[in-house]
C-alpha cells in the first residue's frame, strides 16, 4: 500500500526512446491545459457580469487569428506525428542480428520458445540483458496482446498471424507480463513475469534447460513434430510425384498454380500447412491433407525451425560460424548449436553429449531416413 | 422577443401546452410530438444512464482490491460488458440527439415538427425494443465481450447472451438511423421563413453534422455484428481464422463505424457548447462560420482515422503510421473551436449560472481529454498505452467530461422550457462544482496507473497491487460523482411539481425557442415565425431590452434566482 509508484521502470532501450517522446507531449498537454484554463478563467472574472470593462465593439470574425490557431495545432501535430511515427518504425524493424522468441499466447497463459537455445517456458520469459530480442507472436484461440510496461512494450497477439516486434531489455530485474487484450475469464490473470538476466546469468540458465521438463533444441522439437506427423512419407529429399521436397524450401521463391510466385516465410510456411489449398505449388494438385486444427501453434515454431535447416547441410557444417547473432554467442549455446549442425549433416556424434543434448543421437539416427 | 420575465406567475391559469393538451396514456404512446418523443426519451434514456451508472458502481468497488470483493471474474466481465454497451448504445449515441435533437430541432428553425412524426415515434419505439432486448439479454445471463465485441472471442468463443445483445444494437442502430434522417431532411426543408443556413444555431449544425455520420457510419456496424452473429450460429467463416476468416477485419469494420461513433458522441454536445457560452457570455459566437465548419470537417475526417485503434493490432506498419497521419488532422477542428468559444468570451457579460458552470468545465474537461489523445493519436507512444487505464481516462474525459457534462448544462438549460418549471439555482450551482471535483478524483489517478501499465478489462491485479493506491482514489471519486448525479434527479424531480412556473424566456437568451411559452404549445408556435435577426444577435437583444427598462422602468429582467 506503500509502495506508490508514479512513473514507470525504464527497463529496455525502447523505452528510453519511447518517455522522451511521452514526456515532450506531456509539456506540451500541460502548456496548452494551463494556457487553455488560465485564458479563460481570466476573460470569465475580468466580463463577469457587473465589471465595469468595456464591452464595446465585440468581435465576430478574425480570420488570422483563426488561421494562427489552426496552424499552431497542425504543426506541432506533424511533429509529433513524425517523432511517434519514426519510433514505431524503429520498434517494429527489428536488427538482424537479434535473439529469436517465439511467443504463443491462449486462453490464459503465455508460451514462449527461444529459438537459440529451445528452451520453452510458461507465463514467464526470461531474457538477457542488452541483447536485442525479436518476439514472434501467434494466438492459439482468441486475440491477446503481449504487453510489459517496463520495456514499453505491447503488441497484440493474432490467431492465424504472425505479428513481430523487439526489444532489448537494458535493466536487470523482473518485471510485469500482462495479457492487455481481453480473451475471457480469467483474461486478467493471463500474466506472468518477465525476468532480465545479465547474458552470462542467461547462458547459463538456458544450458540447463531453463524450467524446461524436456530440453531439446527447437530443430530437434521440430524434427519430432516432422516425423509424428509423417510428412516425409511425401515430402521427400527431391522433388517427386507426390510431393515437392522441403530442402532448401525456406526463402525460397515457388510458383503457384494460381500465377501468384512468394518467397517462402515463416507466414508463408504457415499457411503452406495450415490451409495448403490457398496456393498449391506449380505441378502439384490438392493432395496435402489440411492441418487446420491438427497441429498446434506450439509445435508450428518448432515445426518451421526444422524445415528451415532441411538441405542446409553445407550451411549447418559452418552454422556455428555464421551465427544468427554475433553478440550473444555464451559458449553452452554455440556448443549446443554444434549439436544441432552434427543433427542436419547426420554426425550426431561428432558433438559430446551433455545433459541438455542428450538426446540428440536418438533423434538424429532417424534422421530423415524413411522416404529417400 | 425580448422578455420581461415574472418570476412567479399567478398559478391560477396555466395555458394549454404540449405536456397538458392531453394527459391519457394512449395520447403519449401514440403521439407525433416531437416533443413529447423527447421526454419519452429522456425518461427512458435516463433509466439506462442510472442502470450504467450502476454498473461502473459495482466496477469500482470491486476494483478496490487487487484480488476483488465480491465477484467473481466472469460476472466481473459481465458487468463492464453491460456497462460499455448501456452507456454507449443506450445513453451517449442517442442521448442528445434523441432528447435535445427531439425537442429543440423543429423549435429552433422555426417548424411545428419535425419532416416525419410518425418515424420519429417509431425510432423511439425501435430503441425501446432495443432496451428491451438488451435487458432480456442481462436477465438471461447478460454478455461478457466488452461492448467491442472482438472476434473471433464474441463469434466462437464466448458462452453468453451474444445473439440477443447483438439483436438490441442492431435494432438500436435502426432507431439511430431513422432519427438521423428525419433531422436530415428538416433542417433542409423545413426551415422557417429567413431561417438561412447561417443563421442556424450551431446546435442544429451539430446535430446536421452528427446525422449525417449516423446515416453514413450506423449501417456498417449493424452489419458487422450480423456477420458475428452469422459466423456464431452458422459458423460461416468470416472473422475466425480457424473457419479461414480474418479476425482483424472485424476491427477495421467495427472501428469504421465506431470511431464516427465516437463523434457522433461528442458533436452534439459541440453543439450544445456553442449555445451555453453564448447564451452565458451574452454575445454573438466568434467565428461562427469556423465552428460550423469545424463541425463538418469532423464529420468528414472522423470516416477516416478508425485505423488508430488498430495500430498495434497486427495491420501494416505503413497503414498504421498515415492512420496516425490523419488522427492529428483531426486535432485542428476540434481545437478551432476550443480558441474560438474563448475567444466568444472576451468582451463577454459573462453570468455564472449552472448551465454556464457546466460548460465551462467541459472545456476544461475536453481539453484534457483532447490533448491526451495525442499520446494516442502518436502511433510510437499508443504502443504502450494502448488499452491500459491511460485509454480509459482519456475517453471518460472526451464522453464524461464532454459529453455528459455538456448533457447535463443542456438539462439545466432547457429544463425550464421543456417542463414549464424552475429548478433551485443556488444547488444545482454547487452541484455543478461537485462533477467538476467528483469527476477529476476518478479518471485523472487513471492517468498514471495507466502509463504504470495497468491494462483495461482486468478483474484482479494482485500481480501489480502497487496500482491499488490509484484504484481507491478513483473509487473514491466515483462516489462523488455518484452523489453529484444523484443531486439533480432529486432537485430536478422536485421541480416538476413544486418549482416555480418558469416565464418564456427565463435565462433572457436569444433564439427561436424561447420567444415561445415554456412549456410550448404542441404546435410550437402560434404563428409561423419570420427570422429577421442574426443568429445570437445578443446586441439587437440588449438595445431591445434597454428600451423596454427605459419604458417601463423594470430594473433587472434577469431572474433565476428561485425559490
Amino acid at each position: 500500500m506503500f509502495n506508490i509508484p508514479i512513473v514507470p521502470i525504464r527497463a529496455s532501450e525502447f523505452a528510453d526512446q519511447y518517455d522522451w517522446l511521452f514526456y515532450i507531449i506531456l509539456a506540451l498537454t500541460f502548456f496548452f491545459t494551463f494556457v487553455v484554463g488560465a485564458v479563460t478563467l481570466f476573460l470569465v472574472i475580468r466580463y463577469r457580469r457587473g465589471t465595469k470593462v468595456d464591452r464595446s465593439h465585440p468581435p465576430h470574425e478574425n480570420l488570422p487569428l483563426e488561421i494562427t490557431w489552426s496552424v499552431i495545432p497542425l504543426v506541432l501535430g506533424l511533429v509529433i506525428f513524425a517523432l511517434g511515427a519514426r519510433q514505431f518504425i524503429y520498434f517494429k524493424t527489428p536488427p538482424n542480428n537479434a535473439l529469436e522468441v517465439y511467443c504463443v499466447g491462449k486462453q490464459w497463459m503465455w508460451h514462449f520458445q527461444h529459438a537459440e537455445s529451445g528452451v520453452r517456458e510458461n507465463n514467464a520469459l526470461h531474457l538477457p540483458m542488452g541483447v536485442p530480442v525479436k518476439i514472434t507472436m501467434i494466438s492459439q484461440d482468441v486475440i491477446h496482446a503481449l504487453f510489459i510496461p517496463e520495456f514499453r512494450f505491447q503488441y497484440q497477439v493474432v490467431p492465424g498471424e504472425y505479428t513481430q516486434a523487439w526489444i532489448t531489455p537494458t535493466r536487470i530485474g523482473t518485471y510485469h507480463l500482462f495479457c492487455n487484450m481481453y480473451c475471457g475469464t480469467q483474461h486478467s490473470e493471463m500474466g506472468g513475469y518477465v525476468y532480465v538476466m545479465s547474458r552470462a546469468d542467461y547462458a547459463k540458465w538456458s544450458q540447463n534447460g531453463g524450467s524446461d521438463p524436456e530440453p531439446m533444441t527447437l530443430v530437434q522439437r521440430g524434427k519430432l513434430v516432422f516425423d509424428r506427423l509423417n510428412c516425409a512419407s511425401c515430402h521427400t529429399t527431391r522433388d517427386d510425384d507426390r510431393a515437392p521436397t522441403l530442402d532448401g524450401v525456406y526463402g525460397k521463391l515457388i510458383h503457384y498454380t494460381d500465377g501468384s510466385s512468394m518467397v517462402v516465410d515463416s507466414a508463408r510456411l504457415r499457411e503452406a500447412i495450415i490451409n495448403p489449398y490457398n496456393h498449391v505449388v506449380q505441378g502439384y494438385g490438392n493432395t496435402m491433407p489440411e492441418y487446420q486444427g491438427a497441429i498446434s501453434e506450439m509445435d508450428l515454431f518448432p515445426l518451421m525451425e526444422y524445415l528451415k535447416t532441411l538441405g542446409q547441410v553445407q550451411a549447418a557444417k559452418k552454422g556455428s560460424e555464421s551465427s544468427t547473432n554475433p553478440m550473444f554467442i555464451p559458449t553452452a549455446v554455440k556448443q549446443r548449436k554444434l549439436a544441432v549442425g552434427a543433427l542436419g549433416s547426420g554426425h550426431a556424434e561428432s558433438s559430446s553429449p551433455t545433459k541438455n543434448n542428450l538426446s540428440v543421437g536418438e533423434v538424429s539416427s532417424s534422421n530423415r531416413a524413411p522416404g529417400n | 422577443m425580448s422578455t420581461t420575465a415574472i418570476l412567479t406567475e399567478p398559478k391560477a391559469k396555466v395555458e394549454k401546452n404540449y405536456l397538458n393538451v392531453d394527459h391519457s396514456i394512449k395520447s403519449w404512446l401514440l403521439t407525433g410530438d416531437h416533443k413529447r418523443i423527447g421526454i419519452m426519451y429522456l425518461v427512458t434514456i435516463s433509466f439506462f444512464f442510472a442502470l450504467g451508472s450502476m454498473f461502473a458502481g459495482a466496477i469500482r468497488l470491486e476494483l478496490t482490491s487487487p484480488d476483488g470483493l465480491f465477484l467473481e471474474s466472469e460476472t466481473y466481465n459481465k458487468i463492464f460488458s453491460a456497462h460499455g454497451i448501456v452507456m454507449v448504445f443506450f445513453f451517449l449515441v442517442p442521448a442528445v440527439p434523441a432528447i435535445f435533437g427531439n425537442f429543440l430541432v423543429p423549435i429552433m428553425i422555426g417548424a411545428k415538427d419535425v419532416a416525419f412524426p410518425r418515424l420519429n415515434l417509431m425510432s423511439y419505439y425501435m430503441f425501446l425494443t432495443a432496451g428491451i432486448l438488451f435487458l432480456i439479454g442481462q436477465i438471461m445471463g447478460g454478455v461478457d465481450t466488452g461492448w467491442t465485441f472482438y472476434t473471433p472471442y464474441s463469434s466462437m468463443y464466448s458462452n453468453s447472451q451474444v445473439g440477443i445483445t447483438i439483436a438490441a444494437i442492431f435494432i438500436g442502430g435502426f432507431s439511430s438511423i431513422f432519427t438521423g434522417l428525419n433531422f436530415v431532411i428538416t433542417i433542409h426543408k423545413m426551415r422557417a421563413p429567413g431561417m438561412t443556413w447561417f443563421r442556424l444555431p450551431l446546435f442544429i449544425w451539430s446535430i446536421y453534422g452528427t446525422s449525417i455520420v449516423v446515416i453514413l457510419g450506423t449501417p456498417v456496424v449493424a452489419i458487422t455484428l450480423l456477420l458475428v452473429v452469422v459466423e456464431r450460429t452458422m459458423h460461416i467463416g468470416i472473422f475466425s481464422p480457424d473457419l479461414g476468416g480474418d479476425p482483424v477485419l472485424f476491427q477495421h469494420m467495427f472501428w469504421f463505424y465506431s470511431h464516427p461513433a465516437v463523434y457522433i458522441m461528442v458533436l452534439p454536445a459541440f453543439g450544445i457548447e456553442s449555445e451555453l457560452i453564448t447564451a452565458f457570455a451574452r454575445r454573438r459566437i466568434f467565428g461562427y462560420h469556423f465552428v460550423a465548419f469545424s463541425t463538418l470537417a469532423i464529420s468528414l475526417l472522423g470516416f477516416f482515422v478508425w485505423g488508430h485503434h488498430m495500430f498495434i493490432s497486427g495491420q501494416s506498419m505503413y497503414q498504421g503510421v498515415v492512420f496516425s497521419l490523419i488522427s492529428f488532422l483531426i486535432a485542428v477542428p476540434s481545437a478551432i473551436k476550443i480558441f474560438n468559444w474563448m475567444s466568444t468570451l472576451y468582451k463577454g457579460n459573462i453570468r455564472l449560472q449552472t448551465p454556464m458552470i457546466y460548460a465551462l468545465g467541459f472545456i476544461g474537461l475536453f481539453v484534457v481529454g483532447g490533448l491526451t489523445g495525442l499520446f494516442l493519436a502518436s502511433i510510437g507512444t499508443d504502443v504502450h498505452l494502448s488499452a491500459t487505464y491511460f485509454v480509459i481516462a482519456h475517453f471518460h474525459y472526451v464522453m464524461v467530461g464532454g459529453s455528459v457534462t455538456a448533457y447535463l448544462g443542456a438539462i439545466h438549460y432547457w429544463w425550464p422550457k421543456m417542463t414549464g418549471r424552475l429548478y433551485h439555482e443556488g444547488i444545482a450551482r454547487y452541484n455543478a462544482f461537485l462533477v467538476f471535483i467528483g469527476f477529476n478524483l476518478t479518471f485523472f489517478p487513471q492517468f498514471i496507473v495507466g502509463y504504470l501499465g495497468m491494462p483495461r478489462r482486468y478483474h484482479y491485479y494482485y500481480f501489480a497491487p502497487e496500482f491499488q493506491a490509484y484504484h481507491v482514489m478513483s473509487s473514491l471519486g466515483a462516489s462523488v460523482l455518484a452523489i453529484s448525479l444523484i443531486v439533480p434527479a432529486c432537485y430536478l424531480t422536485y421541480s416538476l411539481f413544486l418549482g416555480p412556473r418558469a416565464s418564456s424566456n427565463p435565462w433572457g437568451t436569444h433564439g427561436l425557442e424561447w420567444t415561445i411559452a415554456s412549456p410550448p404549445i404542441t404546435a410550437n408556435f402560434d404563428h409561423l415565425p419570420i427570422v429577421t435577426d442574426e443568429v445570437y444577435d445578443y446586441e439587437r437583444l440588449d438595445r431591445e431590452e434597454l428600451l423596454e427598462e427605459n419604458a417601463d422602468g423594470i430594473e433587472e429582467p434577469m431572474p433565476v434566482k428561485t425559490f
